[in-house]
């Protein structure tokens, strides 16, 4: 069997309620597990935009996927990428006990050597805050874990941008209505 | 943004990308249920297949002040009202519409809903739901509906409010019957129904994230037609797109015009008649020996609205591996779902073929045409002569079908169940005109047959159809009996008795050294059931008897059951087993290709 390659599917759809659910079961029938997910509105009023990471062995498969994806009524259009095509980035949340920063006293190298963001410092906690690629928040993470202690530890979905240069589905809807009106 | 309802309250009731055209209807506050009729009328629907319960009663109770327009079926079994509006979409070209209440009401239809969704038929299925303020509370006879059809529908939507009725509904029209079609649901809380509303009726015919006819792309439809044009050995497989696209003429002159043999899916049986000199038959488990095997002979196979299921395949990585593949299809996503084509042509087959065809040399191939024959005699030799004209032993279930057709002038609806009855019926049916053939494709549903039937009666009043059904298929929606009574629906039902679960048993037979768990039935005196319904009916026991029995079947002015005893062991050969390749036919008796 092929090495398994990490895809990032782009979905922009209708705001609609139950769209996760119809994206959801195409992945559920293909046994395709989700690795991370996000959602929020996009540059176009009244679409969303979904971020799906998913491994697969087969970029036929992905291609289906797609297809399959993009022909329900409420999506406007898929995508699939590899990690070569995107811009990518991942935000990570750490809380650390402030007793064991202090303890600790190397603050100053971690946050140098990871561009850690400090959020919030209480008498008990500090949160600290990264972006980065999955490696990049998963280091910090064990390095934290070993030399301080990690008390709380949250990582967002992948958000992505493609590298081409435009988005497209702007121009894909004026067409649409275009045609429509022609 | 999935759990925020923001868009639904407080949106206008057209969502974003609606655009309407057509003719307003008339103006006023009415309840929702009113405004439910009211939409339906203005789609031009006259006939309901539905069953009524709580969270309906308001829309059933609008249905009531609108008799003489709206004829509504009532069935004995949800199950029975999906299967009917299927059989009337499919022979008439328009929506089938189907009523029920919630929870039970909606999940009893949900086979028929994925059998609909699985052979690309429209239907508008519209379901009670509990009123909005339960939602959520696992209220009495509340199921979630959306979220169970969601993976089974071409749309599924949940009404709240009254106002949203109309636009949901002509979206749900526009949906269902455009490009593939398929299942709709419109789930509709009960106080949707109650509450009043204006009501302003607009039809869609366009949607922004919804591209029902793709475009034909002009380099695609150069390739084909010069792949076709430099074929030696071209086979077109023709499938239900040709039907559902109304695009039987347009099939005819491209084939004639290239002169090319063709083979015919389950589903797109009768799009071109039986009797043209190009129809090589029926592809498939149960196929035709010729249009099997002449698959992976041909140079190039042309695909035409047929979407390469397994039970057409058999085995993909033996599959027509020496041919060009050409795909005429309106749905993307079936192109290289199964099997990869060398050219695609996405669109309207009604669009395409003619595109194709102006591009075509007219081809002449009768060497290669000549190549079916010698199969075809074969296979009869093998099997049709004993299934069709066996001169003594028990009855043939072919040989029922085969006088059946014929004493129909083979102009009749065929229905069928599903099981040994539907390949005696496809296989031998025959047929003259399109939309003919009624039967249970990609989900192989047991229990399809007699209601489709009686929807196909309502979908084609002054057509003969006929049910081909089987003892184990009748007994499960055999309360439609009471349909039949009630409204004295002429359909003409034959029974093929063997008392076994026929395929299963002869799978058994084949696969599971003849140990028959669980296929052999006790069944009730069926003539005698179909009494009580005040249904006729004969039994035949006896070759002698059968004719005059078909005779009389046809002559009588009214629903016929016409139960026949046949072979308790039939057989349906050819048989290809299930994932083994188009050409490892068995053909059984001792036969072999």
């Amino acid at each position: 069997m092929e090495e398994k390659i990490l895809y990032t599917i782009t979905i922009f759809s209708e705001n609609a309620v139950g769209v996760l659910n119809q994206i959801t079961t195409i992945f559920t029938r293909r046994q395709l597990n989700i690795e991370t997910l996000s959602v929020s509105p996009s540059a176009i009023k009244d679409i969303h935009k979904f971020t799906i990471t998913t491994y697969s062995d087969s970029e036929e498969v992905m291609k289906k996927l797609v297809r399959q994806i993009d022909k329900r009524v409420d999506i406007l259009k898929s995508y699939y990428n590899t990690n070569d095509e995107l811009v990518h980035q991942e935000l990570a949340l750490y809380k650390l006990s402030t007793e064991k920063v202090m303890e600790h006293g190397g603050i100053e190298y971690l946050v140098r050597k990871y561009n850690i963001r400090i959020l919030e410092v209480t008498r008990d906690n500090v949160v600290f805050l990264k972006a980065g690629h999955y490696a990049e928040t998963q280091a910090l993470f064990d390095e934290l874990a070993e030399k301080i202690g990690v008390l709380q530890f949250i990582r967002s979905g992948r958000i992505a941008i493609t590298k081409s240069p435009v988005e497209r589905l702007s121009d894909m809807l004026a067409e649409r209505e275009r045609k429509m009106t022609n | 943004m999935n759990s925020n309802s923001k868009n639904i309250n407080s949106q206008p009731a057209l969502s974003p990308g609606g655009v309407g055209g057509g003719v307003p209807e008339e103006a006023g506050a009415i309840s929702g249920s009113e405004a439910l009729v009211r939409s339906l009328l203005a789609e031009g629907v006259d006939t309901i297949f539905g069953y009524p319960g709580g969270a309906i009663m308001p829309v059933f109770d609008a249905l009531y002040d609108h008799k003489e327009r709206m004829n509504h079926i009532l069935v004995r079994h949800e199950q029975g009202a999906v299967h009917a509006a299927q059989g009337y979409a499919r022979v008439s070209k328009k929506v089938g519409v189907v009523l029920v209440t919630s929870g039970p009401g909606a999940t009893n239809a949900i086979t028929g809903i994925t059998d609909a969704m699985m052979d690309s038929t429209p239907l508008v299925v519209i379901s009670g739901q509990v009123a909005s303020s339960l939602l959520g509370s696992d209220a009495f006879q509340e199921a979630d509906v959306i979220g169970v059809t969601q993976p089974i529908t071409k749309w599924a939507y949940q009404i709240r409010r009254p106002e949203d009725i109309a636009w949901a509904v002509s979206r749900a029209f526009y949906i269902a019957a455009s490009g593939r079609p398929g299942p709709v649901v419109l789930d509709i809380a009960k106080d949707a129904q109650i509450k009043t509303c204006d009501f302003e009726y607009t039809k869609t015919n366009f949607l922004r994230s919804y591209l029902p006819f793709p475009e034909p792309e002009i380099e695609n439809i150069e390739a084909a037609a010069k792949i076709i044009n430099e074929a030696k050995k071209p086979y077109a497989l023709v499938g239900q797109g040709v039907i559902l696209g109304n695009a039987e003429n347009e099939l005819r002159e491209f084939l004639e015009k290239g002169d090319i043999p063709f083979g015919n899916t389950i589903l797109g049986l009768s799009a071109m008649p039986s009797d043209h000199p190009l129809n090589c038959g029926m592809l498939g488990m149960h196929g035709n020996i010729a249009p099997n095997l002449k698959t992976n002979e041909c140079d190039v196979l042309i695909a035409i609205g047929m979407r390469f299921d397994d039970r057409v395949t058999g085995d993909l990585n033996t599959y027509a591996k020496q041919a060009k593949i050409i795909h005429f299809d309106i749905d993307l996503a079936e192109m290289d779902k199964n099997v990869k084509t060398t050219v695609k042509v996405l669109g309207n087959a009604k669009e395409t073929l003619p595109l194709v065809a102006e591009k075509l040399k007219t081809g002449s191939h009768k060497d290669w045409i000549d190549e079916f024959k010698p199969l075809e005699d074969k296979e009869y030799q093998a099997v049709i002569k004993d299934e069709l004209y066996p001169q003594s032993g028990e009855i043939k279930m072919g040989e029922v079908v085969n006088k059946v057709t014929e004493a129909s002038g083979n102009k009749a609806i065929c229905v069928t169940d599903v099981g040994q009855n539907q390949m005696m019926g496809t296989r031998y049916f025959k047929f003259s005109q399109s939309r003919s053939m009624v039967t249970s494709g990609g989900l192989g549903t047991m229990g399809f047959g007699l209601p489709a039937a009686i929807g196909a009666k309502y979908g084609a009043p002054d057509r003969t159809v006929c049910c081909f059904v089987g003892d184990g298929g009748l007994q499960m929606t055999i309360q439609e009996f009471g349909t039949i009574m009630q409204y004295g629906t002429n359909v003409k039902i034959i029974l093929l008795n063997n008392n076994f679960l026929g395929m299963v048993r002869q799978w058994q037979e084949l696969f599971f050294y003849e140990r028959y768990s669980e296929t052999h039935m006790q069944n009730p005196d069926f003539i005698k059931v179909a009494d009580a319904y005040g249904i006729k009916g004969r039994k035949v026991t006896d070759r002698a008897d059968l004719d005059g029995a078909i005779a009389e079947m046809f002559a009588h002015d009214g629903a016929y059951l016409l139960e026949v005893v046949v072979q308790t062991k039939g057989m349906v050969y050819p048989m290809i087993p299930a994932g083994g390749s188009v050409t490892s036919i068995l053909l059984g008796n001792g036969h072999t290709i």
